[in-house]
């Protein structure tokens, strides 16, 4: 098993990943940004001990991670990798996240809540990142008493994430629903259904190189499994139209089409100065024409990788030094062809 | 739904004003919403304004002043003035100190007030026996009617049996 962005999932071709999470509190604390310094440890301590030191079989899967021991490149690679949140990795609390060694599953503690399960897989398996969470919250059930009323449900910080304390999203790769703007329609369609569409890397980013991630906005009152279902309704129905799309467009003008993501591949092969906004426009291109079987030495996961190393924070890692914003797009550029020489 | 200012993002505040002494509903993205609130349209405020507004309490509205009714959570201190400032709770038990200024906020939120789904298994377990001393009562009650007081001492000594086993 590896990490989500280096493994192959089902629909790979529309659905980069899946995730779901769930919001759970300790029942004797108050919410974390109302805790002293004192209760702050205690909750990691306790956390971090329900999962490590537990007899289950999850305790020799998972490493602590120890934010305030990071440096701040460190911590933005764990949110580059969607490990933690950026208000986790800002530190501000004693906070800290259990690891399991494959990446797919991450426990932050301390984070807006006492506990953030979250499952992230490869492509289109939002159940299968339900069962987990549900199996995982049910292990650390046995040692923790969480938070929770018989009416509103698991409690949570903000009153957004009540009841199932559930979310649940798809990251979308929509290149054609772009390119025709009948995203539009999607986006509203979303909106009706009480579905949220953010961009790559969570609330309050843009979408960038056409990836959305849409997910449940509702948490009180639906169960797990009409909430899951919701979801993976709504992308399978996405999914269907992209690709509809996709191959619409092909037909419509295969040359056209063929240029335009060969162009892009050409110009991530041979570019010398590479900013983030432009390597993840094109690589949308290069991966759109992966999926079309345009390219074919090129996989999907490849690309996952390319984009996760031409972050700012995996380029200033790799590099071992902080680097300005003209030497990231050089050093980004540098590595972007040679992990595509390596392709070849 | 797109963002009414710049049509380009997803809305997902909703902001309401006062022009003219008309109300003007916008929805808006973060960032339109955010300009809008440094800038003023007609008069400047907070993010955390807009967001109380959002949820549900009109707060963004600077004409319409929220009741101030001091209840405060005797667990963690917090009061609904602060909760509706910030939109986080202090604690679990807020939510039953506030629950009934909560309700209409949750129902604008997820259409729902009350919970389903998944529970802790000590609260499963809880309701289960809750359950089963029901029917040892209803049992007991009818035992008694009929007049079968050695079923009904059995009954009993059941009852008190579960009674002890919850109590811990
Ligand atoms: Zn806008
Ligand atoms: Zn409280």
């Amino acid at each position: 098993m590896g990490a989500w962005y280096i493994e192959s999932g089902p629909e790979a071709d529309v659905v980069i990943s899946s995730r779901v999470r769930l919001a759970r509190n300790f029942s004797n604390y108050p919410f974390p940004f109302r805790m002293t310094k004192e209760q702050e440890k205690k909750v990691l301590a306790e956390a971090t001990d329900a999962v490590l030191n537990g007899n289950s079989a999850i305790s020799k899967d998972f490493v602590f991670v120890d934010i305030q021991t990071l440096n701040p490149i460190e911590r933005q690679i764990m949110v580059e990798k969607h490990l933690v949140s950026p208000q986790l990795a800002e530190g501000q609390r004693t906070s800290g996240a259990l690891v399991s060694r494959d990446e797919k599953i991450s426990i932050m503690v301390n984070e807006e809540d006492h506990l953030r399960i979250q499952c992230l897989f490869p492509g289109f398996q939002i159940e299968k990142a339900w069962d987990l969470c549900n199996k995982l919250d049910t292990l650390l059930e046995e040692r923790i008493d969480m938070a929770f009323d018989s009416h509103f449900g698991y409690l949570t910080c903000c009153p957004t994430n009540i009841g199932t304390g559930i979310r649940a999203s798809a990251m979308l790769h929509l290149p054609a629903l772009m390119m025709t703007g009948y995203i539009r329609s999607i986006l509203e369609a979303c909106s009706k259904m009480g579905v949220a569409v953010r961009g790559l890397y969570g609330e309050n980013t843009e979408a960038s190189g056409n990836m959305f991630q849409i997910s449940n906005q509702v948490t009180l009152g639906q169960d797990e499994e009409e909430i899951i279902a919701g979801i993976t309704n709504i992308t399978s129905q996405i999914i269907e139209q992209e690709r509809m799309l996709r191959n619409e467009l092909y037909k419509q003008n295969p040359f056209r089409f063929e240029d335009k993501v060969q162009r892009s591949l050409g110009a991530l092969k041979h570019s010398r100065i590479m900013s983030s906004e432009e390597a993840m426009k094109l690589l949308s291109d290069v991966r759109l024409g992966v999926d079309m079987g345009i390219i074919k030495n090129i996989n999907g996961e490849t690309l996952n990788e390319i984009i996760l190393v031409s972050q700012s924070a995996s380029l200033q890692k790799s590099v071992g030094k902080q680097l300005t914003p003209d030497e990231r797009d050089i050093k980004r550029a540098e590595l972007i062809r040679n992990k595509l020489k390596l392709a070849d | 739904m797109l963002c009414q200012h710049c049509q380009k993002r997803v809305a997902n505040v909703h902001f309401t004003q006062i022009v003219n002494s008309n109300k003007v509903e916008m929805y808006l993205c973060e960032q339109c919403a955010k300009e809008k609130g440094k800038f003023g349209m007609e008069s400047p405020m907070s993010i955390q304004d807009l967001f109380s507004g959002f949820i549900g309490f009109d707060y963004a509205n600077p004409y319409i002043k929220p009741e101030i009714k001091e209840t405060v959570c005797e667990k963690c201190g917090m009061s609904f003035e602060e909760f509706q400032k910030n939109g986080k709770l202090g604690c679990g038990n807020c939510y039953e100190v506030f629950a009934e200024k909560l309700g209409p906020l949750l129902k604008r939120l997820h259409g729902n007030v009350e919970h389903h789904g998944k529970a802790p298994k000590r609260v499963t377990e809880k309701v289960q026996t809750t359950k089963e001393l029901e029917k040892l009562r209803d049992a007991l009650n009818k035992a008694i009617q009929t007049e079968e007081y050695e079923r009904a001492a059995q009954l009993r000594d059941q009852i008190r049996m579960y009674e002890a086993g919850t109590s811990k």
